[in-house]
């Protein structure tokens, strides 16, 4: 050990100075790259998706292909997500958020983060599929139906009403997502519509009518598909996502929607929509333009067999049309106070 | 015991309760048992082991410090995530944690750990005995066979058996507690089994004889000597799958079975409470600390009738199994076939049902490249601050180090999401400028994975004798030239092995690599979460089974150099 105690010294600063310096010379990079991306702001754009990827890309692409706007996708999961984006504030890099369902999209709203839409936009959405504070818009709708397999379920055994399958004839027999934003944003509306208590009876009943449970509705609908379910609350177009994994038809498959009808909240619409950072920022502008057109619309209901959004378009393939259903008249906007219903779902017991 | 206790090789100086041995909870995979474990796999050969803790001397200044910047680096988002806990109201805090439900959860975690653990050592400890004290008929094929299960995430393993049990009974579900503790087990138990080889393989005979001189059968010899040797080693890879089971986030929610990750998940994805998420997590901190403890007293115990390598004679006997032979190789090869042909048979299975493809040869060629970049990037960084941590820990062990170490296993028992969430506030908090980009998601790996390569590590330097580089820096080399040359190359197959381990994690790494990923950078585990989440299993199937060949290549490396030596 020759080493004195001032050449440790020196040699520790000089190890500081070294850091010090790789620091400095990363963040002046970084510098010179943002004014780089300044310049390329005007014809780019960065989109948070909570919807999957093998769904929007192809939307993306065609988009790009007609603006030249190139855009850097993020997926993710909604939550997830809208988590990260709560996080990121004001830093983030994001200029559109793409969510699942309208409760994050309402989630990032009540922070203040989405900029207020254009109402040219906005204009042509109807008004309960849209935010009241014109900060997000509902680009695709979303039926709750009751999936169930005709090998195992007679037409006249299907419950009427939603609250029936908490009926002693239905026990164990139908499945729920409790976890999944899809249901969860269904239980806010039954609080809307019925109320709180009622809520809580229908959510306990699950719990008390040991409702098989799954994490995501697409496990709901691949189990009711294969017979180790009877019947599961979902979304109407799982349906058809299964039906095009197994190459059926779907009017060859073994399962079946059933939708609930006389404005039940069973039959929920719910939408898939987006908020902007910015509305000034012209490409942002351009991609919710595109969503919201004809070729954007006609998308969704043809690849996802989504309702579209905006009037004058014909709905998915093997669904009833808009006006001819009978769902639950509802303001989407009522649909914001999803804590509560966490917790409602939680203390019923249902999400573990 | 008395005769082991009084034994001359018994060197308990090295393994004082104070010494490395006990702030060395998992000395890991494949690392061998600790500090008297025998080094055997890595550290080669049956060198002297040093009679005193190498000379304080040896670990300049400049290497504590060191050692303590990176290992801060690392553990950076757990101080931050300590800072952003703080915020959530206390009595909120107190209502979710102290709740009935909380507390139910709590114990089922505790319970799932418990029997996962056990289970995993009664396997791999069965297996490694198989392969290193018997004459097993394909002994070479079954030690690398039992150790691939590993390559497996448990994600992939939970799906397959899902789909199997689809179509081996349709109309019943396979989910709950019986059904989580089987996939968690047959993808765990490698932690047990891999430092258990290295540790019996380097167990010498001379003790066995002495016991077996002395009128003890050969099972009671086994099962009072060799296994007692061996002990430290076998308890850390228990702390391993106990930490696995405490932190795996995707089999139990894929087979419902309700532990305390998930109450942080729900928190998280449910109510887009994120700091409550965060806040939540500590009770898993807790379990932690309570595996952390009993691997410790395991240790402590254990560490003073083992004995060190050297010297300790020549290789044990392998016993002929005789009419047992045909039983053996059943129940070795059982939880393999079942735990590898599982998951092929359901991807199989997945390709064949489905019409749905992958989009091209580059998207998997270039899902696959990511993955060996990032992986390979987050095994790089995670081995450079493991190292001189474990300098510190095999020359000086203080309190300080310790610490450092014990709270690299906490980050360790963190689930993905919520490591990743902490590193987005740091990122964006304080290192905006390289927040989504590769050095996060690499910070992000450091963070979960550092005990893994630690261990090795660790074992590594207690095995490169100091008096070496003490004669190299006498003969006028300056320290950092006589470390490089001299105890390098002497740690070196010990660095390989952890960063073997932290590379094949990092491969089958998800919710971490989703959240802090530079936008549109798509590995094979991303990919395979694109796919499955839009139904598209047949499109799936390619990625899993790449996911998993891929993750076999550090498997097989890290058992290729028990080949040598079985």
């Amino acid at each position: 050990m020759t080493q004195t105690p001032s050449t440790r010294a020196a040699r520790l600063t000089a190890v500081t100075a070294v850091g010090a310096l790789t620091v400095t010379l990363a963040a002046c990079g970084d510098d010179g790259g943002n004014g780089g991306e300044e310049a390329a702001d005007q014809d780019s754009l960065v989109l948070y998706s909570g919807r999957n990827e093998e769904l929007i890309q192809p939307l993306i692409d065609d988009f790009t292909e007609e603006t030249g706007v190139e855009v850097d996708v993020r997926y993710g999961d909604t939550a997830e997500l809208a988590a990260q984006l709560l996080e990121e504030g004001d830093n983030t890099d994001a200029d559109v958020f793409l969510a699942q369902d309208a409760g994050a999209l309402g989630q990032v709203a009540s922070e203040g983060m989405f900029d207020t839409l254009d109402s040219e936009l906005l204009d042509q959405v109807p008004e309960i599929y849209r935010d009241a504070d014109e900060q997000w818009v509902g680009l695709s709708g979303r039926l709750r139906t009751l999936i169930y397999n005709e090998d195992l379920v007679d037409e006249d055994e299907l419950p009427e009403r939603v609250e029936d399958i908490n009926d002693e004839e239905y026990q164990g027999r139908v499945a729920v997502a409790p976890t999944n934003a899809s249901f969860q944003s269904f239980v806010t509306a039954y609080r809307e519509l019925e109320g709180d208590e009622a809520a809580e009876d229908f959510l306990s009943g699950l719990a008390e009518n040991d409702a098989p449970i799954r994490e995501k509705n697409g496990e709901i609908v691949t189990d009711v598909a294969s017979g180790s379910l009877e019947m599961g609350l979902v979304n109407h177009y799982y349906l058809y996502a299964q039906a095009e994994e197994s190459g059926e038809d779907p009017e060859d498959m073994d399962i079946a929607n059933h939708l609930f009808g006389d404005g039940d909240v069973g039959a929920l619409m719910n939408v898939a929509g987006a908020g902007v950072m910015d509305a000034d920022h012209e490409p942002s502008q351009q991609l919710m333009e595109y969503l919201l057109g004809e070729d954007g619309q006609s998308y969704f209901v043809e690849e996802t067999a989504e309702y579209p959004m905006i009037e004058g378009m014909d709905g998915p393939e093997g669904m009833p049309a808009l006006e001819d259903l009978d769902i639950p008249d509802i303001d989407l906007n009522r649909l914001e106070d999803l804590e509560t219903t966490v917790e409602k779902i939680t203390d019923s017991g249902l999400a573990g | 015991m008395t005769l082991l206790q009084d034994s001359p090789h018994t060197r308990t100086d090295r393994a004082a309760p104070d010494g490395p041995g006990v702030g060395a909870p998992g000395t890991g995979i494949p690392g061998t048992g600790g500090p008297d474990g025998p080094a055997g796999l890595f550290g080669r050969g049956r060198r002297p082991v040093p009679r005193r803790r190498g000379p304080a001397r040896l670990l300049p200044a400049w290497m504590v410090i060191l050692a303590v910047v990176t290992t801060a680096v690392a553990l950076l988002p757990l101080f931050y995530l300590v800072v952003r806990a703080a915020e959530y109201p206390t009595a909120d805090f107190i209502d979710t944690v102290f709740s009935a439900r909380s507390g139910r959860l709590a114990v089922s975690s505790a319970m799932l750990t418990t029997v996962v653990t056990g289970l995993c050592l009664v396997i791999g400890v069965g297996l490694a005995v198989l392969v290193t004290r018997t004459r097993i008929p394909g002994r070479r094929l079954l030690a690398v066979a039992a150790a691939l299960p590993l390559a497996v995430p448990s994600y992939v393993a939970a799906y397959s058996w899902q789909s199997m049990n689809q179509l081996v009974s349709p109309g019943t579900t396979f989910e709950g507690f019986w059904p989580a503790v089987a996939v968690i087990t047959l993808v765990t138990y490698p932690y047990v089994y891999l430092p258990t080889v290295a540790a019996l393989l380097a167990v010498g005979s001379d003790q066995e004889e002495a016991a077996r001189s002395l009128g003890r059968g050969p099972v009671h010899t086994f099962l009072t000597v060799t296994v007692r040797q061996a002990t430290p080693a076998i308890a850390s890879g228990g702390l391993l799958c106990a930490i696995y089971v405490i932190a795996d986030f995707g089999a139990v929610a894929i087979l419902r079975v309700d532990t305390f990750t998930r109450v942080v998940y729900t928190s998280f994805s449910m109510g887009f409470d994120r700091i409550g998420a965060v806040a939540l997590s500590t009770v898993l901190l807790a379990l932690t600390m309570g595996v952390l403890f009993v691997e410790g007293r395991i240790r402590r115990t254990a560490t003073r009738y083992s004995q060190v390598g050297s010297g300790s004679g020549g290789r044990p006997a392998r016993a002929p199994l005789g009419r047992w032979r045909v039983p053996a190789l059943a129940a070795g090869w059982a939880p393999i076939v079942v735990a590898l042909g599982v998951p092929v048979a359901a991807l199989s299975l997945w390709s064949g049902r489905g019409v749905s493809r992958p989009g091209s040869m580059e998207e998997v060629l270039g899902a696959l490249i990511n993955s060996l970049w990032a992986a390979g990037a987050g095994a790089l960084a995670t081995t450079a601050i493991a190292l001189p941590l474990a300098l510190c820990l095999a020359r000086r062990p203080s309190l300080l180090s310790r610490s450092l170490e014990r709270m690299a296993y906490l980050a360790h028992s963190l689930p993905g999401p919520v490591v990743g969430l902490s590193v987005v506030m740091l990122g964006i908090a304080v290192l905006p400028m390289f927040y989504q980009t590769m050095w996060m998601l690499v910070l992000a790996y450091c963070t979960l994975m550092l005990p893994l390569a630690l261990g090795p590590a660790l074992a590594a330097a207690l095995h490169a004798p100091p008096e070496l580089e003490e004669a190299a820096r006498s003969l006028g080399r300056p320290p950092l030239i006589a470390y490089l040359r001299v105890t390098l190359p002497l740690m070196a197959p010990g660095i390989g092995a952890g960063a073997m381990m932290v590379m094949l994690t990092a491969i089958k790494e998800l919710p971490a690599t989703l959240m802090l990923r530079p936008t549109g950078f798509d590995t094979l585990a991303t990919r395979l979460w694109t796919y499955t989440g839009s139904e598209s299993y047949a499109a799936a199937a390619p990625f899993a089974l790449l996911l998993v060949l891929v993750a076999s290549v550090p498997v097989w490396l890290l058992v290729s150099r028990l080949l040598k030596e079985v």
